[in-house]
């Protein structure tokens, strides 16, 4: 091209949406946009597995275990499941590794490129629905074994409250009021949630809930890893509330997992919860 | 046939560059700042919804005056380059002075090409880097020359008036209250005397590298403007400017013709302005055709 200037697409007006936006000018930059030789291709790729997510009054709290797994094999022990996606929210992944990490990388400029363009962030639920339409462009891949299950949780500064949202694999989402895991130790990490939810939680004991429904997962799923004492490799947790997402360090969550693990060490099955009647004699 | 007019490329240039400068004169100005901690950028604009300053990247803001529909599109081009070299390298490798080279081209290409009427309006490209001495401050003129400012740099409206106060009070590594304390009173300057411009009237954004989040960019709301400027004189808004956009008006419906006001609803009365072809004042008597 002899014309040096700003190509005639970049100027127009028109879409706030990048991925729009590359979907038109650069297809090929797009995770969903490759084809795939026929066949399963579940095997090839690192998978990443359990995230978890609650809500306390104010804010939520995300956290996932730092495995990803290849078959048999811990292809990593330290990867990033959760991300920033913008200042008020939090994405969680699970799935195919690769592939869900590009996911995460074009929803965050996705959300950063409407803010700038449009010059006000997206509602909470608005994000949800972009997430939405990125998982859905992957279906076909996910047919093949490479689906991408995220997990999107925010602050909705309409309401002030922490909202969760789950996905299927064809984009379906789905709102969940407490508390929501996903990956291959989520049934497990969801049973421990149901013991040790409660509305009312304050945000450091949300934080231990989600280390409890992780270790619980690791106990039980082969895919999922525990807290790694010997080399202080601890679950990443997110807390949003109204000032915004923030990490917790790593002391911090070296302390809280130190605190879980000790008392495991007491009792390995976790904590006791209450059971209403119990002790009664039940009537004849 | 009709044969064309010459008009040597020298004059052809000079009045396309008039043309811009005239449309860039009339807003009002722009001034870009170095502080201790990033760059500060000030202007007057009493709209709190069409922005003359914003964000382009991480380390990068925006800033322009004149035609608010051409700059508008210039800045939407800058924001989808960024983001679509940050997403395609990493977010690093977007500089801003590979943003300056596309926004000058591309101003460059449309005031030389002889199709397109020149843009009318003036750009900084402010970058912020790990410390003062990175901090960059591009200056991009309608006719895509680019500059590289040092300190302080000001366009739009009455530039000179404005940079000649600057020139005289900047004083380099000062803390964000003093330059933006210098930039205003800079603003408010005019030939005929100070005014004391009120502070929802300023839109004020920094570049600051001290921000914890990777976006350095951040606008500062009225009440911190007021905090930072402390204690002034009496506020004075200014008079308004076509480009406030306040004049607009619908059909006037007056009934008389007039060939001034396009938007009046009689027509036929008055003939035109000047004769169409020749340019010649209207006599009065209709065009006859000519005998064949």
């Amino acid at each position: 091209m002899s014309d040096a200037r700003i190509p005639g697409a970049f100027l127009r007006p028109g879409t706030s949406s990048f991925s729009d936006f590359l979907a038109e000018n650069a297809p090929d930059l797009l995770p969903a946009r490759r084809s795939l030789p026929a066949g399963s291709a579940a095997e090839i790729a690192p998978h990443g597995t359990t995230i978890v997510a609650v809500t306390f009054p104010g804010g939520l709290v995300m956290a996932g275990d730092r495995r990803a797994t290849m078959g048999n094999v811990i292809a990593q022990r330290d990867i990033q499941k959760v991300f920033p996606a913008d200042e008020y929210s939090v994405v969680g992944i699970a799935g195919t590794a690769g592939l869900a990490v590009e996911m995460v990388r074009l929803f965050q400029v996705e959300l950063e490129h409407y803010e700038k363009i449009e010059g006000s962030i997206l509602s909470l639920d608005g994000k949800a629905n972009r997430l939405s339409a990125l998982i859905r462009a992957n279906l076909g891949m996910a047919m093949q074994g490479l689906a991408v299950v995220p997990m999107f949780a925010g602050y909705d500064l309409d309401s002030g409250t922490g909202r969760i949202f789950g996905y299927d694999v064809t984009g379906g989402r789905h709102e969940e009021a407490s508390f929501f895991t996903v990956g291959s130790g989520s049934l497990f990490a969801r049973g421990a949630l149901k013991k040790l939810w409660h509305e009312g939680l304050s945000s450091d004991d949300a934080v231990r809930v989600c280390l409890q429904a992780l270790y619980d997962a690791a106990d039980d799923d082969s895919a999922t890893g525990g807290p790694d004492l010997t080399r202080r490799i601890f679950p990443i947790v997110w807390v949003v509330t109204a000032d915004g997402a923030v990490q917790l360090d790593e002391a911090a969550i070296g302390a809280l997992a130190d605190q879980v693990v000790g008392a495991r060490f007491e009792r390995p099955d976790g904590p006791l919860a209450p059971l209403p009647g119990g002790g009664e004699e039940t009537q004849a | 046939m009709s044969t064309p007019f010459y008009v040597s490329p020298e004059q052809l240039m000079k009045d396309r560059a008039d043309f811009a400068r005239k449309g860039i004169a009339r807003g009002r100005s722009l001034a870009a700042v170095q502080y201790a901690d990033g760059v500060l950028l000030v202007t007057e604009n009493p709209s709190q919804a069409l922005h003359k300053v914003s964000e382009l990247y991480d380390r990068l803001a925006f800033a322009a005056v004149g035609r608010y529909n051409e700059f508008e599109n210039l800045r939407i081009a800058g924001v989808r380059l960024a983001d679509m070299r940050g997403y395609a390298y990493d977010r690093r490798d977007v500089t801003g002075r590979g943003l300056a080279n596309a926004y000058a081209q591309t101003l460059g290409t449309i005031f030389s090409s002889g199709g397109e009427k020149p843009y009318e309006v003036e750009i900084f490209v402010a970058e912020v880097g790990s410390s003062a001495d990175e901090d960059q401050i591009y200056r991009l003129t309608y006719e895509g020359r680019v500059a590289d400012e040092h300190g302080f740099a000001v366009m739009g409206g009455d530039s000179e008036t404005v940079s000649s106060y600057l020139s005289s009070h900047y004083a380099a590594g000062a803390s964000l209250g003093e330059a933006l304390s210098v930039a205003v009173a800079a603003l408010g300057h005019t030939g005929d005397g100070d005014r004391v411009i009120p502070v929802e009237d300023l839109e004020v954004a920094v570049l600051d590298r001290t921000r914890t989040q990777p976006r350095k960019f951040s606008r500062l709301r009225p009440a911190r403007v007021a905090e930072l400027l402390g204690p002034r004189g009496t506020p004075e808004h200014a008079a308004p400017l076509p480009e406030d956009g306040a004049s607009g008006s619908g059909a006037s419906g007056s009934d008389s013709d007039d060939p001034a006001d396009p938007t009046d609803q009689v027509s036929g009365n008055v003939p035109p302005l000047e004769h169409p072809t020749n340019g010649e004042p209207p006599s009065g008597e209709p065009p006859v055709a000519p005998p064949l």
